[in-house]
């Protein structure tokens, strides 16, 4: 295989499977635009999803009727988690706000744990990962999968923000709480609405990512990769975690292939790290985020 | 009352001929504390002074190091591990390779890599702050854990990749096998540096650090050096966080591996100061003791009363609940921890008595 | 005092500067001067570019044209550290205390920039260290003594009222024995009374200590008459500059800003 095949391989491979992380630097973008809230508990609540499907479908329930039951339990958590702990903590400090869902990614893990137990399920979607070779590059079809239903869910939810009155309400929250207050606005209804719908995009995301590694607890440490896709997409910008999350993708499949046998390898938990800092010295406000001013 | 005011112009600062500062005598409490762990020996079985009190010392040092960053200069930072971890792989590694088995220089030089390591990682937060501070500290964790697990020179080339000291010497004492001289070691390790802590917090180093917290632009404009401030908290607190970790690996658990020292323990050091509260020194001792003992009060009480009958799985998830609630009942009931909750409580009976 | 060019002894000059965010102009081509040891007011309805005009001095926003010439040195740009290491001392127009501390802590940190001990002489409790932080209190106490601040010295300022915060601002200022003070409001949301005692604050640090005040300030009667010169802005350009009195005369000014305020 020519060095340009190689290249092209790892390249689109790494792309697709950025996709992925996109997927679930979505769901936070969504909640930290509308309320400020970096919500580390997003990890947790993709395993507890993930985990409620898996354990009902063992349990014999058809596939339809399983992923209903799942969308109904995580909305119905996602709104109880905004009533009984991010409301009573609104207008307090950004890391206040992140520390509670720090302590809440530990309820939930150990909830989701505790009940449905801690071993590793497979999930199975019925995609079958065949390889589809495209000249001498090898593409996975699973990643090709994944990439369509992050695209789709990327244009619903740019649908839903542009043309829907709540969408348009959510954007007024996010551009200036207080003024969209002042014309009638709910905020708290705004909040329920962006956690039930990142609820559903960490369903969609802890599903995929089910999929490809297995259901596990470590589905929760995902949160940990979304992490420099936000830093270099910024937290605001649902396109920038798109195209943050395609960067890490690509630059960390590259990095494996060409600098990991040099440094022994496993670079690739921390790989995306360095390159969020190598971004942070460039934009120190992220790709797509808004530079914040202290006035004095 | 404005008679000073001719004064005032006289003398820029230092020449005044100032009075010792009025030393504040440390609280009963305080006093009371020192006292039992330096005279537990004589009184607490083994299990206590080695699976209780030594750890909760060594992680509320841990919680002094996070608490400077965090608490005091006001930096997230989820990387306490990483700092700890530097500790102890670089007191090892300086008496593995450098031939130091002199206890103390070869902890002091541990603290030292962890200062360095601080450093490095603290020099982008002079350009960024809030969670963006925090990813370099998450970088810091993995990047770390990586580096000492793939390369065998770090643990030695040891068969499987775990440090444990060579024999040392501490004066003509036996720090190797001599349990009740590792207990004092820890214990007096953790006091004097608190003291230090204490110290620095009471100086104009600690006010800058609490100045670019609260304030950051004023900070700079009344001629606070927000980044170099910045990097010495850094710097500092890895220091402690390098110590806590070294005495960690090697006078609490006598072999380490980097997953002694994973997110989890970040995690940990960071529950034990929110726990405790934030910019409290007394605080990380609460915290430290309150994290650690849950966990056994939680199995006990289980064990009492439920018989050995539910599976360690579903316990230890328990516990997950029950920290995670507890974080969040905190942070919304009493922002600033168990410390501030016995200090109004105390106001409370003291109150009632007069 | 006489126009008497020669006899100026300028300590701060500002010559046409302009400050745009984004392409807005907040500041077009200002220039004005500042007297050693005078009050010196900015007056302007809101969003003149007052604010603005003194986070330029500080060095916290960066002019894109203009000159700033202090104590006889010429600058492009400012540098907060650098003009705080020149001398001049800010309060802020919503204090900016460092809000978890304490009142003496707040004032102390004023001192901070002077510091010359080193964290591991604090560490290990050294006498040149114990020595410093001991002639930093002293000194602070000073200044909270000349403020009338005694009282609240070792409360958390963030519970204090706000006329109290607004003298501990003054008190942080003052303490690092500066040149210059620039004031941004130091009345604003005052009754008078506290008023009346600000200004004597205020005349007193002028008169007494010999330090040159920069003052922004809405209340007219205030302005006119603690100020030897009053420079009025509108939208970002200068309208006046002059003695309050001729200033209060001019008909432009009388128009755009003081017909407004009775």
């Amino acid at each position: 295989m020519g060095f340009m095949a190689l290249f092209l391989e790892t390249l689109i491979g790494g792309v697709l499977a950025g996709t992925m992380y996109s997927l679930v630097a979505i769901g936070f973008v969504l909640i930290f635009k509308a309320s400020g809230v970096f919500n580390y508990a997003q990890g947790a609540m993709l395993l507890f999803s993930a985990l409620l499907f898996v354990t009902l479908l063992k349990l014999g329930w058809p596939i339809p009727l399983a992923l209903f039951a799942t969308m109904v339990v995580t909305v119905i958590g996602a709104l109880a988690i905004e009533r009984i702990v991010l409301r009573p903590l609104a207008n307090r400090s950004t890391m206040t706000l992140f520390l509670a869902t720090l302590g809440l990614s530990f309820v939930i893990e150990g909830l989701a744990q505790g009940i449905m137990g801690t071993e590793v399920h497979a999930l199975n979607l019925g995609v079958e990962d065949l390889p589809i070779f495209w000249g001498d590059i090898l593409i996975s079809q699973f990643d090709l999968y994944a990439a369509g239903v992050a695209i789709t869910l990327t244009l619903l939810l740019a649908l839903f923000f542009n043309k829907t009155r709540i969408g348009v309400s959510l954007r007024a929250v996010a551009d200036d709480a207080g003024a969209a207050q002042s014309i009638g606005i709910n905020l708290n209804f705004i909040w329920q609405v962006v956690w039930a719908v990142s609820a559903l995009v960490g369903l969609v995301a802890g599903l995929a990512w089910g999929a490809r590694q297995g259901v596990s607890f470590n589905l929760s440490l995902v949160v940990l990769k979304a992490l420099p896709v936000l830093i270099i997409g910024g937290f605001t910008s649902i396109g920038g975690a798109i195209i943050a999350g395609v960067i890490v993708g690509a630059a960390e499949a590259l990095a494996e292939t060409y600098l990991g046998p040099i440094v022994g390898g496993g670079i690739q938990f921390w790989f995306a790290y360095f390159l969020a800092l190598i971004f942070l010295f460039i934009r120190p406000t992220g790709l797509f985020g808004d530079a914040e001013i202290e006035r004095v | 009352m404005k008679t000073n005011a001719g004064q005032m112009t006289v003398e820029t600062s230092l020449q005044i001929n100032a009075k010792p500062q009025t030393r504040k005598l440390p609280s009963a409490s305080t006093i009371a504390f020192v006292i039992l762990v330096l005279t537990a020996p004589l009184f607490a079985s083994h299990y206590w002074l080695m699976a209780i009190i030594t750890p909760v010392m060594i992680l509320s040092l841990a919680g002094i190091g996070l608490n400077i960053k965090t608490g005091y200069a006001g930096m997230v930072s989820v990387g306490a591990g990483a700092f700890m971890a530097v500790g102890a792989y670089g007191m090892f590694n300086f008496a593995a390779h450098g031939g130091i088995t002199n206890f103390p220089l070869a902890l002091l030089l541990g603290g030292i890599s962890a200062a360095i390591a601080g450093y490095l990682f603290g020099l982008p937060s002079s350009r960024i702050k809030g969670f963006y501070v925090m990813v370099t500290t998450l970088a810091a964790q993995f990047f770390v854990e990586w580096l000492f697990t793939k390369n065998a020179y770090f643990y030695n080339y040891g068969s499987v990749p775990t440090i444990t000291l060579p024999p040392m010497t501490l004066f003509d004492l036996d720090i190797n096998g001599n349990n009740t001289i590792r207990y004092y070691v820890v214990v007096i390790i953790v006091l004097l540096m608190t003291l230090a802590a204490k110290n620095i917090i009471h100086s104009h180093v600690g006010r800058n650090w609490m100045a670019i917290r609260d304030m950051n632009t004023a900070a700079g404009v009344i001629g606070i050096d927000s980044a170099r401030y910045k990097r010495l908290a850094f710097t500092i607190g890895s220091f402690y966080l390098g110590i806590a970790g070294a005495l960690w690996a090697f006078l609490f658990l006598g072999t380490a591996s980097t997953l002694s020292f994973d997110i989890n323990r970040s995690f940990q050091v960071l529950f034990i100061i929110i726990i405790g509260g934030l910019s409290s020194i007394r605080g990380n001792f609460i915290g430290a003791a309150f994290i650690l003992l849950l966990p056994i009060l939680i199995d006990y009480m289980v064990k009492a009363t439920l018989g050995s009958a539910l599976n360690p799985g579903f316990l230890s998830n328990m516990n997950k609940v029950i920290f995670g609630s507890l974080i969040i009942i905190l942070l919304i009931k009493e922002p600033e921890g168990f410390d501030k909750m016995l200090r109004n409580l105390t106001g409370y009976i003291k109150r009632r008595k007069s | 005092m006489t126009a008497g060019a020669s006899s100026k002894d300028i300590l701060l000059a500002v010559s046409h500067v302009s400050l745009s965010f984004g392409g807005a102009k907040a500041i077009n081509s200002f220039s004005f001067e500042v007297e050693r040891r005078s009050i010196c007011s900015l007056i302007g309805p809101n969003g003149a570019g007052k604010s603005s005009m003194l986070n330029i001095l500080n060095g916290v926003y960066v002019p894109q044209e203009g000159l700033i010439t202090y104590n006889g040195t010429t600058f492009e740009r400012m540098e907060p550290l650098k003009v705080a290491a020149m001398g001049v001392a800010r309060m802020f127009q919503n204090n900016a205390l460092f809000g978890k501390m304490t009142v003496l802590e707040n004032v102390m940190a004023g001192l901070s920039r002077k510091a010359k001990t080193t964290v591991i002489e604090h560490a290990l409790g050294l006498p040149r260290a114990r020595q410093e932080s001991a002639s930093f209190e002293l000194k602070s106490d000073q200044a909270i003594d000349f403020l009338d601040l005694n009282p609240y010295r070792d409360l958390v300022v963030e519970a204090l009222p706000y006329g109290i915060q607004k003298r501990v601002g003054l008190a942080r200022a003052l303490v690092s024995d500066p040149e210059m003070i620039l004031m941004d409001e130091p009345m604003a949301g005052m009754n008078k009374e506290e008023k009346q005692e600000m200004s004597g604050f205020i005349l007193d640090i002028n008169k007494k200590l010999g330090i040159t005040i920069i003052l922004i300030e809405h209340d007219i009667s205030v302005v006119m008459s603690l100020s030897d010169r009053v420079v009025v802005l509108d939208y970002g350009r200068k309208l006046a500059d002059g003695r309050p009195e001729d200033v209060a005369k001019n008909p432009e000014v009388i128009s755009a800003y003081l017909g407004t305020v009775h």
